[in-house]
């Protein structure tokens, strides 16, 4: 499954916050967004998975434009985790994985031994088949994050679109989650907070600035000294990890270069 | 392992809901022949069953007659319709309740909150005093009483949308400005009223009550009830992904602006149609999707129907209950629901702030 998108662009307010984006993502590809905050990814993100409606520009998922896709169709092809995830009423961890089953569904038909299966599968998958009877509302951040993957993959669509998916995840659930992902096989475009996962995982990264694109590429190509300090005016040490042998970046604040400027000066 | 210890307690959330609605509808069936002997007046429960089972076709003849015509008459003539009206009237306000829960994502939703009830309570007062709209016949009340509740839904609807979606703060906020709007207006009418008499009835019906139950008061939110019913379970799914959140339920391949619309409008109709019928009785449908929820889990395939059941059952009691209390005398039912209710919300409220 391959997603298209044509010099994309969308407002608020007069405001412009995308600004003529293109875009492609192949099929079975892996491709991060990495961008400073306010930068446009979650909206970006919003417009390809139609919560937002672009005010110009194409998007086409298979050679086939949104404008002639059903929601519902939509919803059998691309799966979305999004931000926003409180879910102010209490389900049991089986009920929420259970939505993900909606899109294949007809008005009123309940859930087949089928989609028993496929639940089970998914709940499997990330390892919370002993919590399915517990209540969503009382799980942890990392479990609740992994429910919600869980409702992705028993939504069986070849296509993933995330939004920092690992938010306010420890790291041990950081790399869980995106090692689920990455096995799955499927076309995943995410947005990617943290540099060094979207260095281990991506085949390919965008980068966002001020509403663009800014520069797009492998990883070795985009996480550069030069580029990281064009975008995110920071400075790094970056080389090739010998074990991973992906690209690694190490973070140079201010506090501890200046420190380490005036050692070298009194020696 | 110790799976058993992490489990949450599950109450009824396993049974089978087939299984749950038969021993609620066991329960109606007990609650309707029980509550009809009630009141003033009180007949045994044999001599109501043989009553109702008289009325039957096909069984009439096995039944011999053993009570007075007055008995009869207040059975079949006075209570039954009153109380098959207050299980129509609970069930229609619970799964209004219901309805616009899942289309603000907040238990606090009420279906007063939109200020249906006081635009209903506006146009019918105004009807009862003047006799604006005597020329619509019998169905006057009713129909003063509905065209108030659509009109403020349509208001209150128009000034919830924002670029093309329901704004939820706007609607909670519209919703409560209009119905305010609307009991001034209400308070308007009842302090220029004509006759005394008429103002009497006017508060009482203001205050809910269902005490002038007669048998074609029945047809029309039954019939209301039956059809937003029916769409209500059909889409239990896309009530589900609701809750999850606008953005999940339309990634979930649910277009959720024909979702929303169409929530508004049954919430409308259930509201504007039982308000017709029985005045404003209150925190009926806060209380019992709450109490539903918490028994059944939060899928509507199950909450929907349990909810309607308890709504009906919960307000046939109330309703036994102020027509007891101050015998031969009787208090608004709606007085009764809102002194249960009220504690409810603020305990709801407090509830809602710890979490």
């Amino acid at each position: 499954m391959n997603l298209h998108v044509e010099n994309l662009s969308f407002s608020y307010n007069e405001h412009t916050i995308l600004n003529d984006i293109s875009m492609k993502v192949a099929s079975g590809e892996f491709v991060g967004i990495i961008g400073p905050n306010g930068c446009g990814k979650s909206t970006l993100l919003k417009n390809l998975y139609r919560s937002l409606t672009p005010d110009t520009g194409s998007i086409y998922l298979d050679h086939k434009g949104y404008k002639d896709l059903k929601v519902k169709e939509l919803a059998r092809k691309l799966g979305v985790i999004g931000q926003d995830n409180t879910l102010p009423f209490d389900f049991a961890v089986n009920d929420i994985v259970a939505m993900g089953r909606s899109p294949h569904k007809k008005l009123f038909q309940g859930d087949t031994k089928e989609d028993m299966e496929i639940i089970q599968n998914a709940l499997e998958k990330v390892d919370m088949h002993t919590m399915a009877d517990k209540n969503y509302l009382y799980l942890s951040g990392g479990e609740k994050q992994r429910v919600l993957l869980a409702r992705v993959l028993s939504q069986q669509t070849d296509f993933l679109i995330l939004d920092e998916p690992t938010n306010h995840l420890d790291i041990h659930h950081q790399l869980r989650i995106f090692d689920v992902i990455k096995g799955l096989g499927a076309t995943v475009l995410s947005a990617i907070h943290d540099l060094n996962i979207a260095a281990l995982y991506c085949d390919r990264i965008y980068v966002m600035k001020n509403g663009s694109i800014y520069k797009s590429g492998t990883p070795e190509e985009i996480l550069t000294t030069d580029l990281i300090q064009e975008v995110f005016t920071i400075k790094t040490d970056v080389r090739i990890h010998p074990v991973t042998k992906k690209v690694m970046i190490t973070y140079l604040p201010e506090s501890i270069l200046n420190k380490g400027e005036n050692n070298i000066e009194e020696d | 392992m110790d799976t058993h210890i992490t489990k949450q307690p599950k109450g009824l959330k396993e049974t089978k809901p087939i299984l749950i609605i038969f021993f609620l509808f066991l329960f109606t069936i007990a609650t309707v022949i029980l509550a009809i002997g009630m009141g003033p007046v009180s007949v045994p429960a044999a001599t109501t069953s043989k009553i109702l089972l008289s009325k039957l076709p096909y069984l009439s003849n096995l039944v011999e007659s053993g009570w007075t015509q007055l008995d009869e008459n207040i059975i079949w003539g006075l209570r039954l319709p009153r109380v098959l009206l207050g299980l129509i009237v609970g069930a229609s306000l619970s799964v209004t309740g219901v309805t616009l829960q899942a289309l603000v994502r907040n238990h606090l939703a009420d279906p007063f909150i939109l200020g249906v009830s006081s635009g209903a309570s506006a146009t019918a007062t105004l009807g009862m005093l003047f006799g604006t709209f005597s020329f619509l016949g019998t169905y006057s009340l009713s129909i003063s009483a509905f065209l108030g509740a659509a009109f403020v839904i349509i208001v209150v609807y128009a000034l919830s949308r924002v670029n093309g979606k329901i704004n939820m703060t706007q609607l909670l906020l519209s919703g409560v400005a209009i119905g305010l709007i609307m009991e001034s207006i209400t308070k308007l009418i009842t302090l220029s009223a004509p006759n005394a008499l008429g103002l009497h009835n006017a508060t009482f019906w203001m205050a809910g009550s269902l005490a002038g139950a007669k048998w074609e008061y029945l047809t029309l939110p039954l019939l209301a009830m039956i059809i937003c019913m029916t769409i209500l379970l059909i889409n239990y799914r896309a009530l589900n992904a609701l809750l999850a959140g606008d953005e999940a339920a339309g990634a979930l391949g649910f277009n959720v602006n024909i979702l929303q619309t169409m929530l508004v409008l049954i919430a409308s109709l259930l509201a504007g149609v039982t308000i017709a019928v029985s005045g404003s009785i209150g925190f009926v449908g806060l209380m019992v999707p709450h109490i539903t929820r918490l028994l059944v889990g939060s899928d509507h395939k199950k909450v929907l129907p349990v909810s309607a059941f308890l709504g009906g059952i919960l307000v046939v009691w109330t309703d036994v209950a102020a027509r007891l209390i101050i015998a031969p005398e009787e208090l608004p039912i709606g007085v009764l629901t809102a002194i249960i209710g009220g504690p409810f919300f603020i305990w709801l409220l407090k509830r809602n702030a710890r979490k």
